[in-house]
């Protein structure tokens, strides 16, 4: 099958040797980090984490959103997102992939990763979180592999698929608790020690992937024969609603319990990201983007006019990923380091090699999923699922 | 370990003491940034009380505790958030209760700065042995300790090589050296010991108690 990846129209080359070059400009930065040491990046022993990890923690939430069209059609038997569901395991593959190659870029030496394999560490979190992204990768090749294949051939797949498919439904919410479980199990940093701290990463996680996967079919039908189907575009529309409701009512029940409490510990990090703590104020026109984002997704999405209308949806869609990336890529992990410990603000400001890195690691997960949709869209042209 | 904040300042008042700081980073090699905060490395250091003790802090506080410099430092925790959070075990607490550190098995993954409710651990940002010449014209400054490779976390060991041959921390002996007599070292769970008698007879107290991860630094008041 993976020869259809060689074959394609001059604009399929064009996008895939235009991500190349973004990935060679961070291959180039990651040597220079490799040699200087993570001191090229903006971090610093207050803020420990910066952009890599956040951006591995939002696309672990790409990554387990894929799941919100796996689970219907394999639990509910809702049949219409047979056709997207390959769709859905191929773009969480991409996202898993960018989420090892974030957390490979943040070690500070990687040439001793193996071992968190040598030496287990079953009380560590960091331990599970490898164990089950390296899992949902594998479940979502061999699932979504061996679906396309038996599609290709036009049998059914077989029942060990079937069943891997379904391991892959919780493994999916596991990703997203457990990679939540790594913030919200550590005293002292007061942002993160909530305990609906994995509820609001799924809520993101069930609102960003689907949104970007409702974007990425509405692509796939502009340039390919195949189409996604418009009832299933509905009723993803419908599923991004909801969990982008869940998502601001979750954020809203922690600045209430923060402020309504009267903690400052609680409150000093909320303070300092969306008003500014001790004169220092350089996440605030961030955060307050990220608040117009919400409402305007909420608003778009919830008048049914609206949402069912195709423009205003992409503008629903595109608002959800960049407001919950925000919130999640860029807030919730660096306002977790602010105030530090002794309760000064120090801030945190990326570098250019930094967001190169990150940008080149981006274009890595396109450019994956960019052969990976080809080869699924060829093989959905040639047994003719084009039509609705 | 407990610390006479009383002896300790009224040492600061006769001039800036850094006698267990100066110690302690020339005994470890730990290289000094000056005013590059960004790769700052340290493992015992002055903060003003209201920092070292931010929730202890109230508005009418005597001015001269406020501004006061408290040393900080790794608080040897019993149940320490970083040994529970690293993927490697390359920080594990001791059955004598030092919280150790392996140089050589640390990935690098900053899990443990993220848990450690106290920044008590550094981060070697780049390699320690490019640390600016001026400010560190003869590092290595001890010849027996090694330097670090880029890309590992370190941090107070309570001088675990000095300890097992018998002697006290550089800190505590760099203390006694000028007969301030600020910092004491000993076994907490010996009730005879000379620290459990301190703690007997001054009132004490520990950095955020509140958080349940047990520091073992104390801090006499």
């Amino acid at each position: 099958m993976l020869e259809r990846a060689l074959k394609g129209s001059p604009g399929y080359w064009k996008l895939l040797i235009s991500l190349l070059v973004v990935m060679s400009a961070g291959v180039i930065c990651y040597l220079m980090q490799f040699s200087e040491g993570l001191k090229i990046t903006g971090m610093s022993r207050d803020i420990s984490w910066g952009l890599y990890i956040a951006q591995f923690t939002y696309l672990v939430g790409i990554a387990a959103g894929g799941v919100m069209v796996v689970l219907p059609y394999y639990i509910h038997d809702y049949k219409a997102f047979g056709r997207i569901t390959i769709l859905g395991e191929f773009l969480a593959i991409a996202a898993v992939i960018m989420c090892l190659l974030f957390i490979f870029v943040d070690i500070g030496n990687p040439v001793r990763m193996l071992n968190v394999i040598l030496y287990p560490s079953p009380r560590s979190i960091l331990f599970w979180d490898m164990i089950v992204l390296n899992g949902y990768l594998f479940l979502n090749i061999i699932v979504g592999w061996n679906v396309l294949a038996a599609e290709r051939k036009g049998v059914q797949y077989k029942k060990w698929v079937k069943f891997l498919a379904y391991v892959s439904i919780p493994w999916a919410f596991s990703i997203h608790t457990v990679t939540a479980f790594l913030y919200a199990g550590i005293p002292g940093r007061h942002l993160w020690i909530t305990a609906i701290m994995a509820a609001r990463f799924l809520a993101s996680a069930f609102a960003a992937g689907p949104a970007l996967l409702l974007l990425l079919c509405l692509l796939v039908r502009k340039i390919s024969n195949f189409d996604p189907g418009k009832e299933q575009l509905k009723t993803l529309a419908g599923i991004i609603t909801y969990a982008m409701i869940l998502n601001c009512f979750f954020l809203l029940l922690e600045i209430f319990t923060a402020f309504y409490s009267g903690i400052p510990e609680h409150q000093s990090s909320l303070v300092y990201l969306y008003a500014g703590l001790d004169g220092h104020a350089r996440l605030v026109p961030w955060m307050w983007t990220s608040v117009f984002f919400c409402i305007a997704a909420l608003v778009l999405l919830i008048i049914p006019a609206l949402r069912r209308n195709e423009t205003t949806l992409v503008l629903g869609c595109v608002s959800v990923f960049i407001g919950t990336w925000i919130d999640k890529g860029v807030g919730l992990v660096i306002g977790g380091f602010i105030p530090n410990p002794f309760h000064k603000v120090i801030e945190y400001m990326p570098t250019v090699p930094e967001i190169i890195i990150c940008l080149a690691i981006w274009a890595t997960g396109f450019f994956v999923l960019t052969i990976l949709f080809k080869i699924a869209i060829s093989i959905k042209e040639e047994v003719g699922v084009t039509s609705h | 370990m407990v610390i006479d904040m009383s002896k300790c300042l009224e040492q600061q008042e006769k001039g800036k003491c850094k006698q267990c700081m100066d110690a302690c980073h020339r005994e470890h090699n730990v290289p000094n940034f000056g005013e590059n905060i960004k790769e700052e490395m340290k493992w015992i250091w002055q903060e003003s009380y209201e920092h070292v003790f931010p929730s202890q802090h109230n508005e009418f506080i005597a001015e001269e505790v406020k501004e006061k410099p408290f040393i900080a430092l790794c608080n040897h925790c019993e149940n320490p958030p970083c040994c529970r959070v690293c993927p490697t075990q390359s920080t594990w607490r001791r059955e004598d209760g030092v919280v150790m550190m392996d140089l050589h098995r640390c990935i690098g993954c900053r899990f443990c700065m993220a848990a450690c409710p106290f920044g008590s651990r550094s981060f070697n940002w780049g390699d320690p042995r490019k640390a600016p010449k001026e400010l560190n014209p003869d590092f290595p400054t001890n010849m027996n300790y090694p330097t670090r490779s880029k890309g590992v976390v370190e941090k107070c060991n309570f001088c675990d090589e000095r300890l097992g041959v018998g002697k006290i921390p550089a800190c505590v002996e760099a203390c006694q050296n000028i007969k301030v007599h600020a910092l004491h070292f000993g076994d907490l769970n010996d009730p005879g010991s000379e620290i459990r008698k301190l703690l007997q007879s001054r009132y004490s107290v520990r950095r955020k108690a509140e958080l349940g991860t047990e520091p073992k630094v104390y801090y006499l008041i």
